[in-house]
């Protein structure tokens, strides 16, 4: 008689697994994937008053296929959508590049601040991050209306003037509802999201990986770049991930902050839903919007693949 | 013999997508014996052993401890306990505690448990110890807490997954000793597995020795040390000088082999061929050194001391030959202060007695 | 090896960074005691905005509907999230794992306008077909367990990962069944990992305003759309209010949560200072 896997407490571990895997399996399958496919269907469909028709009708005893691709031409063909999606890439680009700019230098300085004071800085940073984002945007507004403390200071310092050089404020003094506000808001809101996976990565690091790099002749710039910079590489990428493709759908900080000026996609998909009532348009924009940032999806979920496999 | 073995391991295999850890393995062990799996890591030991445990199941094969069957048996009710490697003490649970957890799965009255635990942690040494945590302990304490747990539950077979690999030196020697004096106290049966040779040789009643997934030799220590079946055997356990040589006389009490540097006279016969290509093995400790020629042409070779090794209690000399073959002969350094200390490039005279070679055929 | 350069730099960095952080939090909090309902003209010293807020019937009201869905969504997602985390830490293979992996961490990315409309759109055909649900507490509660089932698989399974596995393997050998194991040994090492998710999701779901948007009903307005409403219209000093409430609340709760970290943390160094004594 040979030893077979088929032993019944070995099949009893078998079913045990498959009941732990597939709750959630189920789970995410009906409420995040099947609405997906949904998105899509109703995307083509007709709209029919306040409701959107069904792909397929009896008619007359034949079954009628209605898909209407006009929505897709119409994305594709109307500069304003297309201006918009540009636009919000763009922006969420800049925001991501500012993050990185202000985040990796912070999430250094924390790592490598003396032991004793780093679980003070992290509580310092979680801090803003469990409060409520909406308040914190919302203070925004009040910092940089007119008599605003960041109006008056960047008035005062004679800022605006660049701006308006640039082209990121459109009139002297005004500073709210422009592209300076928008890109300020989401910086503010997603830094924290780029530098906790930073300081994380930063922290782990091994030291004396530097002092290794000392010793054979590299300056600490040199270190710096050559050394400690590659070694937080996935960091960079969770982090860059982490804000680029949520501020791509940004709603409520375009609505807030932005202007006539900042188009966001997000709004774009918003105000077709609840302003013009027309879903089949909605869905639309998001399967294009899924579609644009599929790219940094998957690098996302692979940077998460492997993050689970190195913590083994 | 009509009683079957306490522990059979009958033509076991595991295969992982093709590569074979353990590759048609027996072995019958008695009841009461230490037992040792000895090989560098990648030759199957902690998979058979995982095996014995119930964490991997065979492919084929049949594991029979006392008449039954383990593989129908899930790792929970097998009538094993396990000492891990890295001691595995529940953190989050004290000392007392974690001795006790295997007994409350058993739903044993709470006397008892406490009795039980009690006498464990009196074993071990650790009465004191009861209400600490894991945390608190040094690594000596915490494996000692992590014997006293895989005994509580009295099991029939002990397995140690490495068991003195994270004790530093001076400790290991202590440990050993006090070890196997509480399992032969205990009077359990035990397998363990280790990459040390030193280890498997001095707890050890019997020893395997394993590569690749096979058994290369089963004996007790001194057999295995003292006859190697292969070279590899003799390489892997000790050093051993290997050479290779023709065989020119084969007879009943005695056999000749002609190797590069030197004439080998046995002082047994082999079965083999005239002229068939053996190696002989010499252990470094088997060989004296002299400034002058031996008396005999055989079991003698001149060479230059090209390194010597300085261990405290004994010398190591890497002599080399004529041939360009090296030879380790190792020295006990039984007198404090030795003028005749050999140097570098010293010309000496390696000899040995007839008993002292193993011919290998393999 | 740091320059003194660096150093000063670090701190100036950092010092800059955390008033980045900060300034909009102190903003809000220093004009909800402003007398003046006209935002950034300081009048004097008040109370009264927070004297409102106590007979303000909306806003209460969203609170509790908020704390309501918040609790259930905290519960939910760490329940989902746990079982999620365990599946892709302890079986590497199984049918569909990588649409698994990639669905599990996708909502924490994912734009919210995309995931409340799709949900939104799949709970309207549904509705259609079967005649519930309605768009109301359920439904919100539905999107932000998605949303914070994510972030309590990320929380758990990082945890999860560093367990040594032989605790495991232990307790089997010495006669847990495979459930036992989970709740005598796997549940108590990871119990920090838990609450920690749980609040995380609790912040989350308190917090959320697209997806409470296009998933509720009418009758089921939560505290941010409230909130977003009327900071729309303007500045309003009742969310300044609010808003330094929940600052005071959260940084309680925080600083709280380091100090209780922060001397547990000294204490096991000490045992094991003890430890290492012979």
């Amino acid at each position: 008689m040979t030893a077979s896997t088929s032993s019944s407490w070995v099949r009893g571990l078998v079913r045990g697994r498959t009941a732990v895997i597939a709750l959630p399996f189920l789970f995410l399958l009906l409420f995040f994937a099947l609405p997906f496919l949904i998105v899509g269907k109703i995307s083509v469909s007709e709209m029919d008053g306040l409701a959107f028709k069904d792909l397929f009708t009896v008619v007359d005893g034949t079954v009628q296929l209605s898909v209407k691709f006009s929505n897709y031409v119409f994305l594709t063909q109307d500069p304003l959508y297309f201006k918009t999606y540009l636009s919000s890439l763009q922006y969420a680009a800049i925001t991501t590049a500012l993050c990185l700019f202000i985040g990796y230098p912070f999430a250094y300085f924390m790592a490598r601040a003396r032991s004793s004071m780093q679980p003070a800085l992290l509580m310092l940073v979680m801090l803003p991050f469990w409060t409520s984002f909406l308040l914190r945007v919302y203070a925004w507004r009040g910092l940089l209306t007119e008599d605003g403390w960041v109006s008056d200071a960047v008035i005062g310092l004679g800022l605006d003037h660049v701006l308006l050089a640039f082209g990121w404020i459109s009139s002297e003094g005004m500073l709210m509802h422009t592209p300076f506000s928008l890109v300020l808001g989401m910086t503010y809101t997603y830094l924290p999201f780029m530098v906790l996976p930073l300081y994380s990565q930063l922290a782990k690091m091994d030291l004396r990986l530097l002092e290794a790099a000392a010793d054979l002749g590299a300056t600490p710039w040199v270190a710096f770049w050559k050394v400690t910079v590659p070694l937080s590489k996935a960091g960079i990428v969770a982090g860059s991930m982490l804000v680029f493709i949520p501020c791509v759908g940004e709603y409520v900080i375009p609505e807030l902050l932005g202007g006539p000026e900042t188009l966001m996609i997000g709004r774009v998909l918003w105000d077709e839903f609840f302003a013009n009532n027309d879903w089949p348009m909605a869905s639309s924009v998001a399967v294009v919007m899924v579609l644009l940032i599929i790219v940094p999806l998957a690098i996302f979920s692979k940077y998460q693949a492997e993050a689970t496999e190195r913590g083994r | 013999m009509s009683t079957p073995a306490f522990l059979q391991i009958q033509n076991v295999v595991k295969d992982f997508n093709g590569t074979k850890a353990v590759n048609n393995v027996s072995l019958d062990i008695a009841q009461g014996e230490i037992f040792a799996l000895l090989g560098s890591s990648g030759c199957g030991k902690s998979t058979l052993l995982r095996m014995l445990a119930g964490f991997e199941t065979p492919t084929s094969g049949r594991i029979v401890l006392e008449g039954q069957d383990l593989v129908a048996l899930p790792p929970y009710q097998r009538p094993m306990n396990m000492m891990f490697q890295s001691y595995a003490l529940f953190p989050h649970l004290s000392v007392w505690d974690n001795v006790a957890f295997g007994l409350k799965r058993e739903g044993l009255p709470k006397a008892q448990t406490s009795d039980r635990v009690e006498a464990m942690l009196k074993l071990v040494q650790l009465s004191q110890f009861g209400q600490r945590k894991p945390h608190q302990l040094s690594g000596g304490q915490q494996q000692r807490v992590a014997l006293a747990r895989s005994l509580a539950k009295q099991p029939r077979l002990l397995l140690l997954d490495e068991p003195l690999g994270a004790l530093d030196k001076k400790l290991r020697e202590q440990t050993q000793i006090e070890l196997v004096n509480i399992i032969h106290s205990v009077g359990v049966t035990c397998v363990m597995v280790t990459h040390d040779q030193e280890e498997a040789m001095t707890m050890a009643s019997r020893v395997a020795v394993m590569s690749e997934g096979r058994f290369l030799q089963v004996g007790a220590p001194g057999d295995v040390y003292e006859t190697p079946a292969t070279r590899f055997v003799a390489d892997f356990i000790g050093s051993a000088n290997l050479m290779d040589g023709t065989l020119l006389v084969d007879e009943a009490d005695h056999c000749v082999i002609a190797c590069a540097d030197c004439q080998h006279h046995v002082g047994h016969g082999i079965t083999g061929t005239q002229g068939m290509t053996v190696a002989v093995a010499l252990r470094p400790e088997k060989i004296s050194l002299s400034l002058d020629k031996p008396a005999s042409d055989f079991n003698a070779v001149h060479g230059t001391v090209q390194e010597l090794s300085y261990f405290g209690s004994f010398t190591l000399y890497h002599l080399q030959l004529a041939s360009g073959a090296k030879l380790k002969v190792s020295q006990a350094n039984t007198h404090r202060h030795r003028d005749a200390a050999l140097q570098r490039g010293d010309v000496v005279w390696a000899f040995w007695d007839d008993t002292a070679q193993v011919v290998l055929t393999q | 090896m740091k320059s003194r350069w660096t150093t000063w730099f670090g701190r100036g960095w950092l010092s800059a960074g955390y008033l980045f952080l900060y300034l909009p939090i102190a903003a809000l909090v220093l004009y909800s005691f402003n007398d003046s309902p006209i935002p950034n003209v300081w009048r004097g010293f008040s109370l009264k905005w927070y004297v409102a807020l106590a007979s303000d019937e909306e806003l209460l009201a969203a609170l509790w509907l908020s704390l309501k869905i918040a609790f259930f969504t905290a519960c939910g997602s760490v329940v989902l999230g746990t079982l999620a985390a365990f599946s892709l830490v302890k079986y590497k293979r199984f049918t569909g794992r990588t649409l698994f992996a990639g669905m599990t961490n996708a909502p924490l990315v994912m734009p919210e306008v995309v995931v409340g409309l799709s949900l939104l759109l799949m709970l309207v055909s549904v509705q259609r077909l079967l005649g519930f649900p309605e768009r109301g507490l359920m439904t919100i509660w539905l999107g932000h367990l998605l949303l914070g089932m994510a972030y309590a698989a990320v929380v758990v399974q990082a945890r999860l990962s560093d367990l040594n596995p032989q605790l495991e393997e232990a307790a089997m050998d010495l006669g847990a069944r495979p459930h036992q194991v989970f709740w005598l040994v796997t549940l108590p090492m990871i119990s920090q990992s838990l609450v920690a998710a749980w609040l995380l999701t609790f912040t989350l779901s308190l917090d959320d305003v697209v997806l409470s948007a296009f998933l509720s009903g009418p009758g089921s307005t939560t505290m941010p759309l409230v909130i977003f409403s009327r900071a729309r219209l303007g500045l309003n000093p009742s969310v300044n209010a609010v808003a330094t409430i929940t600052v005071t609340v959260v940084a309680i709760g925080v600083v709280v949560a380091s100090y209780l970290i922060a001397r547990a943390e000294r204490q096991r160094l000490r045992d094991i200072v003890t430890a290492a004594r012979p």
